[in-house]
């Protein structure tokens, strides 16, 4: 049996979305922006405005131009975050975010912090929450961004976006969230107190090379990537129109249903594993979490071992171990989470899609169960 | 199935020889730490008249890498005299099991380091140096340097937490600038204690906590 339980890294594109792709290489291969040299950029155009109005319609923002295409996430949070604070840096240069963000937007930040921003990291507790009252607190006058990720991509810890926004417009901040992994899991977005939404197609079975930014009218950025007047003068280069195509499809047909059964199915794998293994701790939360993501980390064991025996069972995940890491640093996000190195070297992530069944979570946890079991005879730690 | 890891990699870690503990070992010795991301025990029993390693077990807490090197490592020493084992080096491991990726090494020394010491403190204690070289401050750092506060996985040399060493009439004093009652200090004197007792001058080995 093969499983695949890595869906926060990237998912299986669904038949219907790589159906409505295929039209864009084959037959509508103009460019959307040849729009006023020939018919055929004309009826591409057509067709990508209709995407755009769809996405909009989605996310419940108000003008076509607030839907930029670009090449994925990271790019998203790269014109997010850089974009805002180039445009902005007369009126502040502060900027605050959270330590647990991507790497995306925490790369982002040090870079400008180089540059002469000044970035506040704020800490979040045991359970990965930013507290509301420290992050009203570390807003300034010369605040003017702030950035906080929906939800985790390792814990699935989701932040009471709702909150946390109101209070950043509230001072008239700039409020972006990076909702990569969260939307449109999470569907219920406030957008109305919402500037700049990073939004990731290929994590819900969409193509990869595709990334969106909502950017609400009125919003002032620059563009990162020079070279032309497209995306509303936000993003220059060609326009990805299969890429478009597809996330628009993605969108169409993801299902709350789905949604419904991956939960259950995610806490039956919870569940399971606390019945079956000893000495498991979760590091995600049971209030608040994505629908799709566990993470647990397995005493007196580390998580490559485990990764690497489940592979060998036909089974994905991925660990926050420093030995997986291409750093050799344990997960930065469970150490800010006040986890010990130990507890992050032993942590493994399981994320499930609409395509993971009941038999597959069962044969999981009964390989899981003896890998764990064998790891530990072989470990020196837990021996008293 | 494609991984960074040759076949051989994979069954030694699939499968590893040489697991567990020796009762009665003559030498028993901890490289790394949980919070380094890796720890290797290691367990020799030694022929006491032919020197010959008669038997080898080790357990690790590590990832692929490290418990494949664990495992041929102790393979390629038992049944070897002592001065032989302590040519092999962690690039005879390496190779035996052929190639680790580069970022895999450091995991994967510490079975080497494991190994080394074991027999270092397997000869200092029965007396077999070739010269028997007096304790010095710097033969003492050296040895500390293997020992990990499992507070932050660094050794306690790198980490400056020794604020005193002294070597004196046999006796070595060490003072440790960690609280007493802090959870790590039986562990940490424990470590150090094994690392420096059996030394061949020396009668005492004192620790104070100075937090």
């Amino acid at each position: 049996m093969r499983v695949y339980l890595d869906n926060a890294t990237s998912t299986k594109v669904d038949d219907r979305v790589i159906e409505a792709m295929v039209p864009f290489f084959r037959d509508y291969y103009a460019l959307p922006s040849s729009q006023f040299t020939h018919s055929y950029g004309m009826e591409v155009s057509d067709l990508v405005n209709e995407a755009r109005e769809f996405i909009l319609q989605k996310i419940g923002g108000t003008k076509p131009e607030e839907i930029i295409f670009t090449s994925g996430g990271t790019e998203s949070n790269n014109l997010a975050i850089k974009g805002t604070a180039y445009a902005n840096q007369k009126k502040g240069k502060h900027i605050v975010t959270s330590s647990i963000e991507h790497l995306s937007v925490i790369e982002s930040v040090r870079k400008l912090e180089k540059e002469g921003f000044e970035i506040t990291f704020l800490p979040v507790d045991q359970k990965g929450y930013v507290n509301i009252e420290t992050l009203s607190k570390s807003l300034r006058d010369d605040t003017i961004l702030v950035s906080i990720q929906m939800g985790n991509h390792e814990t699935g810890t989701l932040q009471n976006i709702k909150e946390i926004s109101k209070i950043v417009k509230q001072k008239n901040i700039t409020f972006h969230t990076d909702a990569s992994i969260a939307w449109p899991y999470i569907e219920d977005v406030e957008i109305n107190n919402i500037d700049l939404m990073t939004i990731s197609p290929h994590k819900f079975h969409g193509p990869k090379g595709i990334g969106i930014l909502y950017v609400k009218k009125g919003s002032v950025l620059n563009k990162i990537i020079d070279g032309g007047y497209n995306e509303n003068n936000l993003r220059a280069g060609s326009e990805n129109t299969p890429g478009i195509m597809g996330a628009k499809k993605a969108i169409e047909i993801f299902s709350k249903d789905d949604v419904r059964r991956i939960e259950e199915l995610r806490n039956y794998l919870r569940e399971k594993i606390e019945v079956k293994i000893p000495d498991v701790e979760f590091n995600t939360p049971v209030e608040s979490s994505l629908p799709h993501i566990l993470n647990c980390t397995f005493k007196y064991v580390e998580g490559e071992a485990i990764s690497l025996r489940l592979d060998f069972a036909g089974i994905a995940v991925t660990t926050g171990s420093a030995c997986y890491s291409r750093n050799l640093q344990a997960s930065y996000i469970l150490i800010a989470m006040g986890r010990t190195h130990e507890q992050s070297h032993g942590s493994i992530r399981f994320s499930l899609s609409k395509y993971n069944s009941k038999d597959e979570i069962d044969y999981t946890v009964e390989k899981l169960s003896s890998i764990v079991e064998d790891l530990r005879k072989l470990s020196p730690l837990g021996k008293e | 199935m494609p991984t960074p890891y040759t076949k051989l990699v994979i069954e030694h870690f699939k499968n590893p020889h040489n697991v567990g503990e020796i009762e009665d070992a003559d030498v028993k010795v901890t490289e790394g730490s949980p919070a380094c991301g890796d720890m290797l025990t290691l367990y020799l029993k030694v022929d006491p008249l032919t020197h010959k390693i008669v038997d080898v077990k080790f357990r690790s807490y590590g990832c692929a890498s490290n418990i494949a090197t664990g495992s041929i490592m102790t393979d390629m020493v038992k049944g070897k005299t002592i001065e032989e084992a302590e040519k092999i080096t962690w690039k005879d491991a390496a190779e035996a099991l052929g190639g680790l990726p580069p970022v895999k090494v450091h995991c994967s020394v510490l079975a080497a380091d494991a190994l080394h010491s074991a027999l270092e403190i397997y000869v200092e204690k029965n007396g077999l140096e070739k010269e028997k070289k007096p304790t010095t401050v710097e033969i003492v750092f050296q040895k500390l340097s293997h020992v990990i506060d499992p507070e932050n996985g660094v050794d306690i040399v790198k980490s400056k937490i020794i604020k005193k060493l002294k070597v004196e009439n046999g006796i070595i004093s060490i003072g440790l600038e960690i609280p007493e009652d802090s959870q790590f200090a039986g562990n940490i004197k424990e470590e150090i204690l094994e690392r420096l007792e059996y030394l061949w001058d020396i009668k005492e080995v004192k620790v104070v906590f100075t937090g």
